[in-house]
């Protein structure tokens, strides 16, 4: 307890962040193993795993680095093709773990050379206009994806934007990506603990990245980039590397994501996906990582817990959006919340509550 | 505050994790969807009378009945409705459905799926669409749940023994329409515009194109077009026009190819238009001018304005309810129903059998039954999961399908 | 001749574009936020449009002054619920409000109207024009959009640059503050944009409809990414910047489905996009951000 009280306060609040997913990750365990835990909701988990490491992952250029980027689905599909492809040559004739794994890293390092080749010219660019361009950059990597015809045979890998006919297979050889209709009959790999662990892995690497000195002149550059660079630090290479690192997270989210299916298509991977990825961010709170884990997780929990009200779930879902994006950062609904919190501090149960808000408000 | 907004949204996870493990089969159980148009309180009756008598096979569904495919979703959810209905106000079996949303995403579908588990699906029909068919056809696989999609198409669907199509595969639509357009003579000179983003058009075109080339037939244009850029058509048009093309081969839906006519209308090309089932609904697009359609051939199991009794009552009944003329998804929709019903007359289903007992019954039962439904008289099942019943040819004239 | 009539085909399409981007533009400019929604108001629109012709029977100028006023209205409406209370939020806050925006628009479309598409009739009564013996067709609706097109952009200048309202919104795409101080009404300027906006959309959603003639409630959607793409290329918040990157990215569009690929058309113009933005980062007719130390 004391070594708690003196530990460094960002160390103590990443603790806390790591206990939230490992808690997590025991309470579904030991509600799987009871067998109180429905097929809807054993099927969520790999997905919210992968859409927390997307949010975190996309939060490091959003909020730590300062830049709007709508094209982070087109780093996951380039993680999720190349993965898959491995996985399907050569991943599935390994040990789960291991093939997976492999998977990953692959998925993350076509990723982040995606990264890199986009944010060079990219980075250049700021606010809205880099928003539009990354968005550009996802939309053209998911129509590129959507023409590509991919084949292997004896001879090794045969490749075709035209159709499945012009990939001269040998007799035997087999069509991995079939254009848009993607790859199909792959065997599932992801499992829940490979998710958290990646998880787990995600918030140590971006936790790091932003408690560490280059963490700090990445933070510089969004608070001002004149001034930082006036002090001497390489705007470019820190930009880069938090681009490249955000990149290669989501590219190794889109494995685990592709791998938890047996299809995988292009088409999945549009501005909507990306959208909705930011919408967790946003939502979560910008630059705060445990808010992108927890908005991801209740965002995508929250459309299937609206099934029962059939035709106007897409409905409901888009007015809470609205509703809570009001409710969270109208200037005059937080003056008021404050107002509110004021009034019930003199009450003597929301009196405890405030005292721990106000420590709690002293570490951040 | 944002501390305080992290605390409200943790709460809100916990609460919703908690009724999510606590309410297994009870959440959405009277899910079965209303329609979205203006059905006057047309609540589904497969809903109320399953759960009354307790005694009702479940039939889950899946597609999409938000986003930009919502209108096939909705086609399907429909038909089976309709059927489920007529088959529970007729006694013996009774069925019960619950359709979930998909959005034409795979990743949805899974989640529906597995909602649908959670109900105590016993059998299911769908995915309406292929994409996500083909996420979910090896997971009904390896549950061995029964699979009966009424409208995906591609054959990597019925890949596994438990999966079975009421619609034609694609490969055959390809290798049919270009075996009849040679056969009848009807044109040597072909332009072929089709969705390079869809795995049904892409499906159809590829075994075109081999068949084509096989009967002697030139394909002067073969024109793609996306998904996200299926409004602009006049390159497409264009091409096709300048090539000579006789005959212009629409592997596609007909909202599109509602644009392709009009923009042929607009750059004057005169070439004939041969299409598939995916054409049939043209004559009933709101607003249309169905003039611009008049000799538009297409091979199609249904027509909704045939003259025999079944099709006739269907469709009265479709309109009354949910004030659409039904197009050939919902037909499918309400075939695979009835398909349904006479595999578990002829295995001897009852409803209060696990699913995989139903599935393995019905794997065994579908290549028994011949049913005559509204796309086709006699249809059979091939134990691999594939229909055989007749396409049929038909043309517009005057505004209405007349066979060839 | 081929070329040229792909040219002429551009044009039509581009002018789409540019009548889409002239609305998203003015928004932006004015009110500094991406709204995400503009393409939903103009399915709302053309909806409109197609029930007051064909359901009320309506003459067509009458149901597009319908339209406009509904789209005005819905326009207002959605400012003052969805965008207003997050006045100086971030702009990333508004940006994902628009979004809501957006899906809530479309659902309720989904709703209302369901998911069969509905086949538009043009409202244009202009006969197409014939050239060069028939072999290039210029169609009435591409005659009726530039035109309409350049009316729009040459009366928006107008409006902005020589009436006091339009000069109080520039003033407030300046410096909200400083305005304020000079006895401007901030909150009901920006109202006022999007009123015009809004109105702006009705009038594109029927010329893309007339154009182009489905529609579905997803049909905004994509016709919105375009213009905001060609906003953003001709340089956002420049009103002749926009009409000049929504025919240039017809045009662009059309010629790579033309001459290099019809799947990889959107890639294409995209990859244009991504290298003029390289070249000239703030768009073709963008002003210049010079940066304060």
């Amino acid at each position: 307890m004391n070594s708690l009280k003196t530990m460094k306060k960002s160390t103590r609040s990443n603790l806390v962040t790591y206990g939230i997913v490992i808690g997590f990750y025991v309470v579904m365990q030991l509600l799987v193993s009871g067998g109180m835990l429905s097929n809807s909701m054993q099927g969520m988990l790999v997905p919210i795993c992968t859409y927390v490491v997307l949010a975190v992952s996309l939060n490091l250029t959003v909020g730590i680095l300062g830049e709007l980027s709508l094209g982070h689905a087109g780093f996951m599909s380039a993680g999720a093709f190349s993965g898959a492809v491995f996985w399907v040559i050569a991943g599935v004739n390994m040990p789960a773990p291991l093939g997976l794994a492999l998977a990953m890293l692959i998925g993350g390092v076509v990723a982040g050379v995606f990264g890199f080749v986009i944010g060079i010219p990219v980075l250049r660019l700021r606010g809205d206009y880099l928003a539009i361009v990354t968005l550009a950059f996802g939309e053209i990597i998911k129509n590129v994806l959507n023409a590509i015809y991919l084949g292997w045979d004896s001879n090794g890998l045969h490749f075709s934007l035209s159709d499945s006919a012009a990939l001269n297979l040998e007799e035997g050889g087999e069509v991995i990506i079939n254009g848009a209709i993607g790859i199909t009959g792959m065997k599932k790999a992801s499992t829940f603990t490979a998710g958290i662990i990646l998880v787990l892995l995600t918030l140590f690497v971006v936790l790091n990245l932003v408690n560490s000195r280059a963490g700090r002149a990445i933070m510089s550059i969004r608070d001002n980039r004149i001034a930082a660079e006036a002090t001497g630090i390489n705007v470019t290479k820190y930009k880069l590397m938090a681009f490249i690192t955000s990149a290669f997270l989501a590219g190794m989210a889109g494995v685990l994501y592709a791998l938890n299916m047996s299809a995988l298509a292009a088409r999945k991977f549009d501005y909507n996906t990306s959208i909705l990825v930011l919408v967790f961010v946003v939502l979560g709170g910008i630059g705060n990582i445990r808010g992108s884990i927890i908005a991801a997780a209740v965002l995508y929990v929250l459309p299937e817990m609206l099934r029962g009200l059939n035709d106007y779930r897409m409905l409901i879902y888009a007015i809470i959006l609205i509703v809570v994006m009001i409710f969270n950062q109208s200037p005059q609904v937080v003056a008021w919340r404050a107002q509110v919190w004021e009034k019930l501090s003199t009450i003597g149960f929301f009196q405890k509550l405030a005292k721990l808000k106000k420590q709690s408000k002293g570490e951040a | 505050m944002k501390k305080a907004l992290s605390l409200v949204l943790a709460a809100a996870m916990a609460f919703s994790f908690a009724a999510c493990g606590g309410s297994t089969s009870t959440a959405g159980t009277s899910a079965a969807g209303s329609s979205g148009t203006a059905s006057t309180g047309a609540a589904s009756a497969g809903t109320s009378t399953g759960s009354a008598s307790g005694a009702a096979i479940k039939i889950g569904g899946i597609g999409p009945l938000t986003g930009g495919a919502a209108i096939y979703g909705n086609a399907v959810m429909n038909g089976a409705k309709l059927a489920v209905e007529e088959i529970n106000a007729q006694g013996g079996l009774q069925f019960e459905l619950n359709f979930q949303d998909d959005e034409n995403d795979s990743e949805k579908a899974l989640n529906a799926y597995n909602t649908l588990k959670d109900w105590g699906m016993q059998v299911l029909l769908g995915t309406v669409t292929t994409q996500p068919c083909l996420t979910i056809a090896p997971e009904t696989a390896s549950d061995n749940i029964f699979l009966l999609t009424p409208s995906a198409s591609a054959t990597e669907v019925i890949q596994e023994d438990n999966a079975f199509q009421v619609c034609f595969t694609d490969p055959n639509q390809g290798v049919a329409s270009a075996d009849y357009i040679a056969d009848n003579g009807l044109a040597t000179k072909i332009a072929i515009i089709y969705d390079s983003s869809d795995a049904y058009s892409s499906g159809i075109r590829e075994k075109f194109v081999e068949e084509a080339a096989a009967k002697g037939l030139e394909i002067v244009a073969d024109e793609a077009f996306t998904s996200d850029n299926k409004t602009d058509f006049s390159v497409q048009v264009q091409k096709a026009k300048s090539s000579g093309a006789e005959l212009v081969f629409l592997p596609i839906y007909y909202s599109e190819a509602n644009l392709i006519i009009q923009e042929m209308n607009r750059q004057g090309c005169t070439a004939q238009v041969f299409g598939c089932d995916g054409l049939d609904g043209l004559l009933t697009i709101d607003g249309a001018d169905t003039s611009l359609f008049e000799g538009v051939m297409l091979l199609t199991p249904f027509a909704a304005d045939a003259q025999d009794e079944k099709t006739q009552n269907f469709v009265a009944k479709y309109q009354e309810q949910f004030g659409d003329i039904p197009n050939q998804f919902a037909a499918d929709a309400y075939d695979g129903v009835y398909a349904i019903l006479a595999a578990c007359e002829q295995a001897g289903v009852t409803a209060d059998m696990d699913a995989s007992t139903i599935c393995d019954m019905l794997k065994g039962a579908m290549p028994q039954i011949t049913l005559d439904g509204l796309t086709g008289d006699g249809m059979k099942w091939e134990a691999t999961g594939e229909v055989n019943k007749a396409p049929r040819a038909v043309k517009i004239v005057n505004g209405a399908y007349s066979a060839m | 001749m081929e070329f040229l009539s792909y040219l002429i085909n551009g044009i039509s399409l581009g002018s789409v574009y540019a009548i889409i981007a002239l609305g998203y533009t003015m928004v932006y400019g004015i009110a500094k936020m991406l709204n995400f929604a503009h393409g939903d108001v103009i399915m709302v629109g053309s909806y409109i449009v197609f029930i007051a012709v064909n359901q009320m029977g309506l003459p067509p100028l009458v149901a597009i002054v319908l339209s406009m006023a509904v789209c005005t209205v819905l326009g207002i409406v959605i400012e003052r619920f969805a965008y207003k209370p997050l006045r100086g939020a971030s702009s990333l806050a508004v940006l994902i409000t628009a979004i809501g925006v957006s899906y809530l628009l479309q659902n309720l479309a989904l709703l209302i109207w369901g998911a069969d598409p509905k086949s538009f009739t043009s409202v244009v009564g202009i006969p197409p024009l014939h050239l060069a013996g028939g072999q290039l067709v210029i169609s009435g609706e591409t005659i009726v959009t530039i035109v309409v097109g350049a009316i729009i952009m040459a009366g928006l200048i107008f409006f902005v640059n020589n009436t006091k309202m339009g000069r109080a919104m520039l003033a407030v795409s300046e410096d909200k503050g400083a305005a304020q101080l000079m006895g401007i009404n901030v909150n009901s300027t920006i109202a006022m944009t999007f009123a015009i906006g809004s109105a702006l959309a009705a009038v594109a959603g029927v010329l893309l409809c007339s154009a182009y003639p489905t529609l579905q409630p997803t049909t905004g959607a994509m016709p919105g990414i375009k213009a905001f793409t060609a906003a953003v290329f001709g340089g956002i918040g420049s009103i002749p910047g926009a009409f000049v990157g929504g025919i240039l990215l017809g045009i662009i569009e059309i010629m790579s489905k033309a001459y290099i690929s019809t799947q990889l058309a959107d890639a294409i113009v995209f990859a244009v996009l991504i290298i003029v933005l390289l070249v000239r980062p703030t768009g073709l007719m963008g002003k210049k951000i010079s940066e304060k130390v």
